[in-house]
């Protein structure tokens, strides 16, 4: 048991040291939400209605600078080391993925810091299943990018996919217009979106406006949606290659 | 402790092995010269459990390098050319995370720590940021990180490279020494002579193949006498005349001619008043494996 546990706790020590170590990387992952919500939210004069897509932002912005770095850590880092070790690289991908989602998590509790702005008052009691849904979002988010930077041979190909994928899988999830006012194949794709369910768990759980689909399916979904990724994760780093790892 | 057998890589078309074998012996220090390209890192990646090769085998300890990794991973220590250290980790929290990779903790890995940083001389660096050590330091590191699980085989690939000749000799010590208290097999792949020199046995890789394998001795034995290198602006025309008027076989390579002969002095004088004015420079040595690796390649390693 130790063989697998203590791998994964290293790797998730080591990620959370590294981070405490560059605090500005807060701040650079934090400022560009915050102040899109605001310009948006006094703009449209509904700052609650951006909220959670905000939210939501900051935790896909540290889960993509996260999970960006597995590229040159293979190439030149501490992922070559872990390749040729004995650590089974499930425990491998869980240290990593739970690492960057607790990276994620406390930059998406520290946007919720501003949530009175919202109109949302968070008291000790509602903070527990607010904090769980968003570390449910960014294991799912790390996840996702772990998945796309897996293959990837050069951060360049990440930021093409972060560009055409991940910002317009933001876009229409939610976080912007609501999906029952969206034209008909927009439409379509925010009921396929994961991303979509995810948005409105958060809207639930902040008590906020624009939260369809419901409850439960949000919180299905998402769930789902994170266990998939986290097997297949585990699937591509179990896969033994004529092509090196590294 | 190192055996290969008939190992051949294919990336797509391109063939980057070809039906290698050799074996090491448990103790030994066994050398892969070649020039970039050759096929030492294509071989490095295999042993280290990298990749999987298209065709052949490899096992290092008994175990099969493809079909039991796992195991494999367990006896070997693995310094990578590039970096794999963390940079914004200490030197010390860097190995006790390596430590921890291998399933290694309390007193025990304390003690492993201890003694490996002992060894590699980084006692009292360990409490330094990786990002502020010199490159030697760091290469000691990662040699420190990859013997904390006590592996019976060491593989370097071009470890080297990139340190100054100071640290060069340095770290070239302290791989000796590791050798001679810890008994443990090292593979390195370099196209550096100097380090190929200190290697027990050594195979020469070029274009996928072994073109020679021997000791350093027996290797540079094969070439009698001394190596002639003449600089000419016209070196083609230089090693027809040469071959014409004394018989001999030179080869050619940047900007080079070079033959092996007997009393190299005496053809000096005779080759410079039967060209005149066709040689620029001449130069004359007792033969290097460089000079080995250019008879049987026509090429040169750096």
């Amino acid at each position: 048991m130790s063989s697998f546990f203590l791998p994964a706790a290293t790797l998730w020590q080591r990620e959370l040291v590294r981070f405490w170590r560059q605090k500005s990387r807060v701040l650079g992952v934090v400022a560009s939400p915050l102040v899109f919500w605001l310009l948006i939210g006094y703009g449209s004069n509904d700052l609650a209605r951006f909220y959670s897509g905000a939210l939501v932002l900051t935790v896909m912005f540290s889960a993509i600078f996260s999970t960006i770095s597995i590229i040159e850590d293979r190439r030149e880092g501490f992922l070559l080391s872990m390749l040729v070790s004995p650590a089974p690289r499930t425990s491998m991908v869980l240290g990593k993925i739970l690492g960057s989602a607790t990276l994620a998590w406390i930059q998406g509790l520290i946007f919720l810091a501003f949530a009175p702005l919202a109109g949302v008052s968070v008291g000790i009691i509602e903070l527990i299943p607010i904090a769980a849904v968003i570390f449910l979002i960014s294991f799912t988010l790390t996840g996702l990018g772990f998945v796309i930077a897996w293959k990837m041979e050069s951060t360049a190909g990440f930021h093409a996919i972060m560009n055409l994928l991940l910002v317009p899988m933001w876009m229409v999830s939610g976080s912007l217009f609501p999906m029952a006012t969206a034209h008909g194949w927009v439409r379509a794709i925010m009921w396929v979106n994961p991303l979509t369910y995810s948005i409105a768990l958060l809207n639930h759980v902040l008590e906020l406006p624009n939260a369809a689909p419901g409850a439960i399916e949000s919180l299905t979904v998402t769930a789902a949606f994170g266990l998939v990724l986290l097997l297949a994760c585990g699937m591509m780093a179990a896969q033994k290659s004529t092509r090196s790892a590294a | 402790m190192i055996q290969v057998h008939n190992l051949t890589h294919r990336y797509g078309e391109r063939i980057a092995l070809a039906h290698v074998t050799f074996t090491v012996e448990k103790g030994e220090v066994f050398g892969l010269l070649g020039p970039n390209g050759g096929g030492k890192s294509t071989l490095f990646r295999i042993l280290s459990t990298m990749m999987v090769p298209t065709e052949g085998s490899a096992s290092i300890a008994g175990h099969d390098v493809a079909r039991d990794p796992a195991a494999v991973r367990r006896h070997v220590g693995v310094v990578f050319q590039t970096q794999s250290l963390d940079k914004a980790l200490t030197v010390e929290e860097n190995m006790r995370a390596q430590g921890h990779l291998h399933g290694l903790s309390g007193v025990e890995l304390r003690q492993r720590m201890e003694r490996a940083m002992e060894q590699l001389g980084l006692a009292d660096r360990r409490k330094d940021l990786v990002e502020t050590l010199s490159g030697g330091l760091r290469r000691r590191v990662e040699i420190a990180k990859a013997l904390l699980h006590r592996p019976q085989v060491l593989l370097m690939d071009e470890a080297s490279s990139g340190l100054d000749p100071a640290a060069r000799r340095d770290l070239s010590r302290h791989v000796e020494r590791l050798r001679e208290e810890e008994g443990v097999t090292i593979l390195l792949t370099t196209h550096i002579l100097e380090e190929a020199e200190r290697c027990d046995r050594l195979v020469l890789l070029h274009q996928g193949k072994i073109v020679a394998s021997g000791t350093p001795g027996a290797l540079r034995s094969r070439i009698g006498g001394d190596v002639v290198v003449l600089d000419s602006s016209d070196t083609a025309a230089l090693a027809a005349g040469i071959e014409m008027r004394f018989g001999l076989h030179p080869a050619v390579t940047d900007g080079q001619v070079r033959v092996e002969i007997e009393n190299g002095h005496r053809f000096i004088a005779e080759v410079v008043e039967a060209f005149p004015g066709a040689v620029d420079s001449v130069g004359l040595h007792k033969p290097t494996l460089e000079d080995v690796f250019v008879r049987e390649t026509g090429a040169g390693i750096e």
